[in-house]
């Protein structure tokens, strides 16, 4: 479903005619299957995020090309309903002058699949991520951390898309909430068949949601195992990442 | 009309709506409105007081001050909210595509912007008026040119942050074309920033039309304009200080009910800022009566 192939990307440093650049991503190349939960793993600075720009097609890679279904990624037609995203600061996840209804009605809106029965279409969704429909017209300001996260989930399930990218999308929320979330996302993978792409420093999440694990480290792939086989990772690095959670 | 009703709840905004609304009204329909000829000459009511028949007295030449503050309406405010809005407008658009698209193109703008700004606003109007002659839309036209640069800055600034906001990168990544997410994301959130931007220059160009005007530069003798007016009442500023007052205070009052309708404005798309207004709206409302005593005391 989505293939990634010898990805390069730098950034500039300093002003406009210096040249000299950051080397963000060496050379990634990965595939995923239709329906597979992906993990990428690593710390502060590994270029995760970038990575995560990329697959959503916000950003060019500098060579090599990202494919979703045999089309690139960039071209929006290509993401149209097929491709969402959860991201990590719930705060200014939902356009602030939005009620909970606007935000969930974009991306259904924008497929021109404006459900007859709008109304309960939207109760179903919030009642799947555990919302009562009192929210709809909430304004995000109005919402804690928590209630926003899960809008902002049941925004990216609306379309039932094929792929949904979470950079960091729990990371800020607090112990009780996060397990909360997993298993909401959990229970939802099992309703739509949906693949997750998880962006996270926290291998215990990924572990728990993923089918496969990438650990990535200064813009390299270090290691790629199935969840089943994490204990016997190859790498030293991915050896020490392990380590340091078990002791 | 929803946003109408907001802006009617708050009783400041609600007035400053209602000058605004009249002066705009009696400038476009001034001839119906101005008791008298704005240019017809009384040499035996000099410096009249006000009386029935003038209800604001008349000036050096014994003109009725009143039908010449219904006439000033058109230069001073109707031309001078266009040039505004088109110099915003110019500002808007090239604001949001720096502020949005990044990279070069911003870098381009930017640069471009910069040059426009390097020119002192003076120094430029003096100029293009040199060049196109004497005339008040020369002034306007020379403003719209010098202004909007400093506008599409401003904006941008504002835009760029909006544009980093984590709902923006949502929009791109669902696939919404970025022609909609300007529209329907940015526009809105931003619109509050333009808006004080633009009203709070408002005042600033009135001043320095009439400072043109003042300079022999813009509105030629005969016809009115406030700051025109103010320049004449300053001949006998001290003999005759109430001559000002007429002009001074249409433009203060004017002015300052931009100022309130734009912060008003703010308010009432802010759905932040509005929840909490009406809690204080609620809770005003119950203390009422102690409040209105307070009032004629």
């Amino acid at each position: 479903m989505l293939s990634v192939d010898h990805v390069e990307k730098f950034y500039r440093k300093g002003g406009m005619f210096s040249g000299e650049r950051q080397h963000v991503l060496k050379n990634i190349s990965f595939a995923c299957k239709q329906g597979e939960s992906l993990g990428i793993i690593g710390e502060s600075g590994s270029g995760k995020s970038t990575l995560g720009r990329l697959l959503l097609g916000i950003e060019k890679p500098d060579h090599g090309t990202i494919l979703f279904e045999e089309q690139r990624v960039q071209n929006r037609r290509t993401r149209l309903g097929n491709i969402s995203a959860v991201f990590q600061d719930y705060t200014s996840s939902i356009n602030p002058f939005y009620t909970v209804e606007q935000a969930v009605m974009e991306p259904l809106k924008l497929q021109m699949k404006v459900p007859e029965d709008r109304k309960s279409k939207l109760v179903t969704l919030l009642h799947q991520v555990g919302l009562d429909s009192s929210y709809l017209k909430k304004y995000p300001h109005e919402l804690s951390g928590g209630e926003a996260q899960r809008v902002c989930i049941a925004r990216a399930v609306a379309t039932e898309p094929k792929c949904i990218l979470f950079d960091e999308a729990i990371s800020s929320l607090d112990g009780s909430v996060q397990i909360q979330v997993l298993e909401l996302l959990k229970s939802l993978r099992n309703i739509y068949n949906m693949g997750y792409i998880f962006i996270t420093h926290d291998i215990q999440a990924a572990a728990y949601i993923c089918d496969k694990v990438m650990i990535i480290r200064s813009g390299q792939i270090e290691e790629m195992v199935d969840v089943e086989h994490l204990k016997d990772v190859q790498s030293a690095y991915a050896k020490k990442l392990l380590q340091m959670i078990i002791s | 009309m929803e946003l109408l009703k907001k802006i009617m709840m708050d009783k400041l905004a609600a007035i400053s709506l209602s000058i605004v609304a009249v002066t705009i009204v009696v400038g476009i329909f001034a001839p119906l409105f101005a008791p008298h000829d704005p240019y017809e000459v009384h040499m035996e009511l000099r410096y009249a007081s006000p009386s029935w028949e003038y209800l604001l007295g008349n000036d050096h030449l014994g003109r009725c001050v009143l039908s010449r503050l219904i006439y000033g309406i058109r230069p001073s405010v109707l031309w001078v909210l266009a040039a505004l809005a088109l110099s915003v407008g110019i500002g808007a658009i090239l604001g949001f595509i720096a502020g949005y698209f990044r990279g070069k193109t911003d870098a381009i703008l930017m640069r471009i912007c910069d040059v426009m700004l390097s020119f002192p606003g003076y120094v430029m109007t003096l100029a293009l008026i040199g060049v196109l002659g004497v005339g008040f839309e020369n002034i306007l036209l020379a403003f719209i040119l010098s202004k909007w640069a400093w506008f599409a800055r401003v904006i941008r600034t504002a835009v760029m942050q909006y544009a980093e906001s984590e709902y923006v990168k949502y929009a791109k990544a669902i696939g919404v074309s970025n022609m909609k997410i300007m529209v329907k994301h940015i526009v809105p959130v931003s619109f509050s920033d333009i808006v004080v931007v633009a009203s709070s220059s408002f005042g600033a160009m009135i001043l320095q039309i009439s400072g043109f005007s003042f300079l022999g530069l813009g509105i030629q003798a005969p016809h009115a304009e406030w700051g025109m007016m103010l320049n004449e009442a300053r001949e006998v500023m001290f003999s005759r200080p109430e001559l000002m007052l007429a002009p001074g205070l249409t433009i203060i009052i004017v002015v300052m009910a931009l100022n309130f309708v734009s912060d008003a404005l703010q308010v009432a798309l802010d759905p932040k800022l509005m929840s909490s207004q009406n809690k204080s709206y609620r809770n005003a409302t119950t203390s009422a009566g102690k409040l209105q005593g307070k009032e004629v005391a």
